[in-house]
């Protein structure tokens, strides 16, 4: 091994704590990036592997009620290359022990015969006898949130009449990896999905040589909009409420939003890690470049060429790199097979697949060099550059000057220790500058990656507690009309209820288009509330049409332009609606009227399709009995449990993602302090030292040196608050929101653990310097040349 | 006698140190020949050392001429001298500027690792005497031992030229005479050109010329009656 090899693996050796927390850091950056991103391919793997297994659908359809003949034109349309038709109805269910109701959607299958596509995985039991009319599977979920045991008897209200049906098997579906009844929430103890004998479900509903719900399979290349388009104009008849693509499917459309979160996740805040990691690298390699200004002379004296010194520098900057490399990609690794292993149990893909793609290592380990040599480079440069007799001789001494504050003619204000770690600062303002950057950005960070919490909480308080006041919901099977109000309201413990309509429809504005709901709602309406996001609260102008505003800018309409409804239900009205309004709505992309201007668009009487009460706690339960027994009253949403469901899903991924950034931010403001620190300690050791001998006290040394981290600490984290406030906003806007658009909102609580984080990080630093500082050797250091 | 090694005329050196201007050099003309045993006398700030890193191409003049042999090192570059130092020069410092890192035989490995036709780290150890102490880290050696470490690693590349900087300076009495006595024994018997720079003018005894700087000029030059050994000086 050549000498300067050895000089190197010595010099990284005696620098090891330095070395390692560097590596740390860096191993952050490339663990997130790698971790994050790995995740996101594994998942994107995951769900189009799963998708082709199962023989997923690329076109869905739902109607009233079509005839079985309509299924061959179905088939003959242009680029289909296979059709399913298939009853589907949604119907209250009851579990005995369960007070609220719950909702099931049943969905009709042929045991007999596996399906030609959205094939189902058996997790648990068996299937359905073929022809067995009692015998259901659930979707595993249901199963899993409400603890059932198989055999269980779920009772299902059947066009009017109560079943028993006998729970044998638990199955996975591709349609239903969120199991949703629409809305943006999963909802898996409220709602489940059941698969029964296809003849016996039409026979209930009267649907015998028909359907409801068409699945296409498309041929290559085929194009979807044209064969939407064409499955709607033959479905029209039959009260076809509008097809959709695969992407525009629910569950997959909660999905892809999921996964590419997990994309925004895997590139900001890895980019900032390894930009705060360059940074540290940088500062170290210019203390351990100046520190061993002797020895470059010395080498230069002997012959080395700038080249092998720089590269013997670069060297040292690799190495170190190379560490968190290794300890990145192991990190990430883990991370990756973590979150994949968390996602996949959310998600419930029946296999679990993760992947570690090369070209994932290579480009973060890639950043990270070229991150490393940027740094390093520039220190370098700056010493190899010195002639050798220069570099050879002490650098003159540091030009110091009196502070600002003395100038201003404040000298007495300060004691002179509080003046040395002024002017020191004062002095070398860019490192400084550095050290604060860095702890502000691990303060950012921390706050960008938990603030999630405090917007969720927020929006969950709007979302129920003003906006949707209600905290029983009732949706009705067929339009009622609007006195069946006051039967409700007759019901015991309803203090308020109010009607609304909402009525599925296609809103066009040039060639853009979308599917919505548009709700109707009375004018004084109290528990159903338009708000924006500044809570103010809006009101569908008389006879115009009030858009959510991102779907305002999806249709690229605002304010005084006209939009085209078409109804997909009653009477199937086709009309232009002028646009007065737009809300900034948190949730959803809605479209909103009078309830009056909406049951005159739809040519109806004066209808409603739900209610919402406000109820008294404590007649709740007897209340939801009763509701139990109305056969209008399809579908009871209960708000409370609703909060409870999503509380408890986003709460554990929340506290996953917590627990790792904090770790990463308090592994960046050690990094970052701790190597400060050293390289104070190192600059000035031989000042501390002559101090010591002065008669100064350990003690008032320390102060010394920790009082101008604790400076820098202090100014860091109202930066990295405020870097945290602009990160979070970045965060928000670059992550896909078009079901909810989360508000910048964050607690103080969030401010207040990420500046304790950064304190903590910097208290242990200093108690590890400081043992450094007390162990000064007086002699030794004096003994040296300069 | 030989032909100049170094031939120096009009030279000139002005650096800044901080914010002060320093004019260390203010016209140096010199010729040193091939074998020479040159010591160079003068107090503090005299311009010794700079002339010295001139010589051994650390530095190079504001103005001025200096050649060794046929190469100008007043218009070489950076890379030639550094080709310049790799290939003729051996130094020695007053703090020896070891890698702390590295042990006495790695430090002079240090060098033969670029050296063309350089003798074994050992072998240029125990010409100073430290054959036993091979494996010890600068930190494991007392002064005398890290400057005979420092002297071996400055020959073991087989200079043409040999320039040491109080290399005693920072050494005892006795150690810095064992120290010169290497110093001499090498000036002897490889022939290398020796240039010692000192401010104690015993060490005059023991060389073939005695050069005396003042204020950035040579202000003097003798040579003594009869040579001295390093065990016959005494200060």
């Amino acid at each position: 091994m050549r000498s300067l090899d050895r000089k190197l693996l010595r010099d990284l050796w005696s620098l090891k704590t330095q070395v390692v927390s560097i590596a740390l850091v860096i191993a952050c950056g490339i663990g997130g990036f790698i971790g994050s991103l790995s995740t996101y391919g594994s998942l994107v793997w995951s769900r189009a592997h799963y998708y082709d297994t199962a023989r997923f659908a690329h076109v869905f359809a739902t109607a009233k009620r079509a005839p079985g003949s309509l299924t061959e034109k179905i088939r003959a349309l242009p680029g289909v290359a296979e059709v399913e038709t298939r009853v589907v109805r949604d119907a209250q269910l009851s579990i005995p022990g369960v007070v609220p109701p719950m909702i099931a959607r049943l969905i009709g299958l042929d045991f007999a015969r596996p399906p030609g596509m959205n094939r189902l995985t058996l997790k648990s039991g068996r299937w359905p006898a073929p022809g067995a009319r009692h015998e259901v599977v659930v979707n595993q979920r249901f199963l899993e949130a409400r603890s059932l045991e198989l055999g269980t008897q779920l009772h299902v209200l059947l066009n009017g009449k109560l079943e028993r049906l006998a729970l044998v098997g638990t199955v996975l579906s591709p349609e239903y990896i969120y199991a949703t009844r629409g809305g943006g929430m999963p909802d898996d103890e409220w709602f489940a999905v059941l698969w029964t004998d296809a003849r016996a479900l039409a026979a209930a509903f009267n649907m015998e040589g028909a359907f409801n719900s068409v699945l296409l399979r498309l041929q290559r290349g085929a194009s979807t909009p044209a064969t939407v388009e064409a499955l709607d104009a033959l479905l029209e008849p039959y009260g076809g409420f509008g097809a959709v693509g695969r992407e525009d499917q629910v569950s997959d459309k909660i999905l892809t939003q999921e996964i590419s979160q997990q994309k925004v996740f895997g590139t900001v805040l890895p980019a900032i890690f390894l930009a705060v990691a360059a940074f540290i690298l940088n500062v170290v390699l210019h203390r351990q470049v100046n520190a061993q200004r002797g020895e470059i002379a010395a080498l230069k004296a002997l012959g080395y060429e700038d080249r092998a010194i720089a590269w013997h520098y670069l060297k040292f900057a690799s190495a170190i790199v190379l560490l968190g490399v290794a300890i990145g990609v192991w990190l990430g690794h883990w991370m990756g097979n973590a979150m994949t292993g968390l996602y996949t149990d959310f998600f419930q893909f029946p296999e679990f697949h993760y992947r570690l793609e090369p070209w994932l290592v290579l480009s973060g380990a890639g950043a990270a060099l070229l991150a490393a040599f940027g740094g390093a480079l520039a220190a370098i440069r700056g010493v190899v550059r010195l002639r050798a007799a220069e570099a050879l001789r002490a650098p003159a001494p540091a030009h110091f000057r009196p502070l600002l504050l003395e100038r201003l003619g404040y000298a007495r204000a300060l004691t002179p220790a509080q003046r040395m770690i002024m002017r020191n600062l004062e002095r070398k303002p860019l490192r400084a500058a550095i050290t604060v950057a860095g702890i502000a950005g691990s303060v950012a960070i921390l706050i960008a990656g938990t603030f999630w919490k405090d917007a969720i909480d927020w929006f969950m308080d709007v979302q129920f507690n003003q906006v949707q006041r209600a905290q029983v919901n009732v949706g009705f099977a067929e339009p009622v009309p609007r006195e069946a109000l006051w039967a409700l309201a007759r019901l015991p413990g309803v203090k308020q209820a109010e009607v609304a309509r909402a009525i599925p429809v296609q809103l066009r504005a040039g060639h853009r288009s979308y599917r919505t709901a548009l709700g109707g709602v009375e004018d004084g309406a109290e528990l159903q509330r338009i708000l924006g996001a500044d809570q103010r609260q809006a009101h569908p102008a008389p006879g115009g049409v009030l858009l959510t505003t991102r779907l305002a800018e999806r249709l690229g309409v605002a304010p005084g332009d006209t939009v085209f409804a078409e109804l997909l239900e009653g009477k199937r009205v086709k009309a232009p609606l002028r646009v007065t309004g737009t809300v900034r709505e948190m949730a959803g992309m809605n479209a909103w009227m009078r309830l009056d201007d909406l049951n005159r668009l739809a040519r109806e009487g004066p209808v409603a399709s739900s209610a919402g009460l406000l109820v008294d706690r404590a007649s709740e339960g007897v209340l939801l009995e009763r509701l139990k027994q109305m056969p209008a009253a399809a579908v009871v949403i209960v708000n409370r449990t609703l909060v409870d469901t999503f509380r408890e899903t986003s709460a554990k991924n929340v506290l996953f993602f917590t627990a790792i950034l904090s770790a990463f931010a308090a592994t960046i403001a050690v990094g970052v302090v701790y190597n400060s620190a050293r390289i104070q300690l190192a600059e000035r050791a031989w000042e501390l030292a002559s101090l010591r001998v002065l008669g100064f006290t350990r003690g008032e040394v320390s102060v010394l040196l920790l009082g101008e981290l604790a400076l820098e600490i202090a100014l860091a984290i109202p930066l990295g608050f405020a870097a945290g406030y602009g990160l979070a906003a970045l965060l928000l806007a670059l992550m896909p929101h078009e079901m909810i658009e989360f508000p910048l909102i964050i607690a103080p609580r969030t401010y207040l653990y990420a500046g304790a984080v950064a304190a903590a990080a910097g208290v242990v630093s200093a108690l590890i310097v400081r043992d450094r500082i007390d162990n000064l050797d007086m002699v030794g250091v004096l003994k040296t040349r300069e | 006698m030989s032909d100049p090694v170094f031939r120096a005329q009009g030279l000139t050196k002005t650096y800044r140190m901080g914010e002060a201007e320093v004019h260390a050099l203010r016209g140096v003309d010199l010729e040193i020949r091939a074998g020479e045993f040159i010591v160079l006398l003068g107090p503090s700030g005299s311009g010794k050392s700079t002339l010295l890193n001139i010589l051994g191409g650390l530095d190079t003049p504001t103005t001025g001429k200096v050649q060794f042999l046929e190469h100008d090192l007043s218009a070489a570059d950076e890379a030639a001298l550094t080709r310049y130092r790799r290939e003729h020069v051996g130094f020695v410092f007053q703090f020896y500027n070891l890698i702390p890192s590295l042990t006495a035989r790695e430090n002079v490995a240090l060098v033969t690792d670029i050296a063309v036709s350089p003798m074994p780290p050992h072998e240029a150890l125990g010409w100073v005497g430290l054959g036993e102490r091979l494996d010890h880290f600068p930190s494991q050696l007392s002064g005398g031992e890290q400057q005979r470490v420092a002297i071996a690693r400055a020959v073991a590349k087989r200079p043409d030229v040999l320039l040491c900087d109080e290399p005693t300076g920072a050494l005892d009495y006795e150690t810095g005479k064992l120290v010169l006595e290497v110093i001499a024994k090498i000036n002897l018997e490889l022939g290398t050109t020796a240039m010692v720079i000192t401010h104690n003018a015993a060490i005059s005894g023991m060389a073939d010329r005695v050069l005396r700087l003042g204020d950035g000029r040579i202000v003097g030059e003798e040579k003594p009656p009869r040579k001295l050994t390093a065990a016959e000086i005494s200060w």
